[in-house]
């Protein structure tokens, strides 16, 4: 036994090197949500289709509906797009966009060259309940119960695999 | 002599320049607030909290739109007479723990805390423990190219 005691540091190693690995691994842009499982804050904004019309977080309760923050400057919102516009196409969920920081012109112009998978686009021009949201790097989703409870956060453009992996099952998880 | 004359304005010059070009600089990024006091503590504030989009910097230090703005809500808070705690209770709300340069102690950060001192102190037992044997070791158990346990 006290042969073998000369292999401690080499197995301390090991075990350092396995635990950086990991860290390396991870993403440290990926912030954890403080907000998951917590009320939605409080919002109300005009709609990018109509600066008259107004919407509260009160009007969304009762349903279940996803929050996709983006803007027309945002480079990985267009990588995104194709896929939010194949998914909003299924229509399980109402998509609300929150126009993060952006002109109402752009924007408009961008939704019409691209399509739009937004039921209504919320226009968040000065950035104040993106950081309610604590949006940080656009694009992000969230998916917000019929409590007005954050339920997901997902930072980064949406994939089919995060759709088909996490956003799906919970929707499915909410809806029954 | 001239030379070192020459040598010695010629620094005072660039000295001279250099700091017009600094307090150029700085008349750019001149406080947004009018009260000076609020701007300090704002700063102060800021400085302690991590921008979540130039991660290695704080939000007083980038000029990430992000930071930018969350200076302004802080500036705005702050002449709401919020409190610096009030503050970074905001924060900390929206962006977690993640944002404080010196997380809170709770147990998923002790670690953070006490992992370097544990690993130090465990270092310093086995240098003990091995120093203490050693000395406890006959001299003729030194002998060159020759393990302690082999002898």
């Amino acid at each position: 036994m006290k042969r073998l005691w000369f292999l401690i540091p080499l197995f301390a190693f090991f075990a350092l090197a396995a635990i950086l690995a990991v860290g390396l691994k991870r993403d440290p842009r990926e912030v954890p949500s403080p907000l998951i499982d917590k009320p939605a804050p409080k919002f109300a904004l005009t709609t990018l289709a109509d600066p008259a019309k107004t919407i509260r977080l009160e009007d969304m309760r009762g349903k279940v509906w996803m929050l996709n923050v983006w803007a027309s400057w945002c480079v990985a919102c267009r990588e995104e797009h194709p896929v939010l516009l194949e998914f909003s196409k299924k229509k399980v969920v109402p998509i609300y966009g929150l126009d993060y920081k952006d002109e109402r012109a752009d924007a408009q112009g961008w939704l019409a060259r691209f399509g739009n998978p937004y039921d209504a686009s919320l226009v968040d021009a000065d950035g104040r309940v993106g950081i309610d949201f604590g949006v940080y790097g656009v694009p992000e989703t969230f998916v917000i119960d019929g409590n007005g409870v954050i339920r997901l956060k997902h930072i980064g453009p949406l994939t089919p695999e995060v759709l088909a992996d996490k956003i799906e099952p919970l929707l499915k998880k909410l809806d029954g | 002599m001239a030379e070192r004359f020459r040598a010695r304005s010629l620094a005072a010059a660039l000295a001279v320049a250099l700091l017009t070009a600094t307090s150029l600089a700085a008349k750019e990024a001149a406080p947004e607030a009018a009260d000076p006091a609020l701007e300090s503590r704002m700063t102060r504030i800021t400085s302690e909290l991590r921008c979540l989009v130039c991660q290695n910097q704080t939000i007083a230090d980038s000029n990430a739109a992000l930071a930018v703005d969350l200076r302004r809500e802080t500036r705005e808070l702050l002449s709401q007479g919020k409190s610096d705690t009030e503050v970074v209770d905001y924060m900390t709300a929206r962006y977690g723990d993640f944002v404080l340069y010196r997380p809170p102690l709770k147990p998923t950060t002790a670690l953070l805390w006490f992992g370097p001192a544990a690993m130090l102190l465990g270092g310093a037992l086995v240098l003990v423990v091995v120093v203490r044997r050693r000395t406890r070791l006959a001299a003729d158990a030194f002998e060159p190219d020759e393990y302690e346990d082999e002898k």
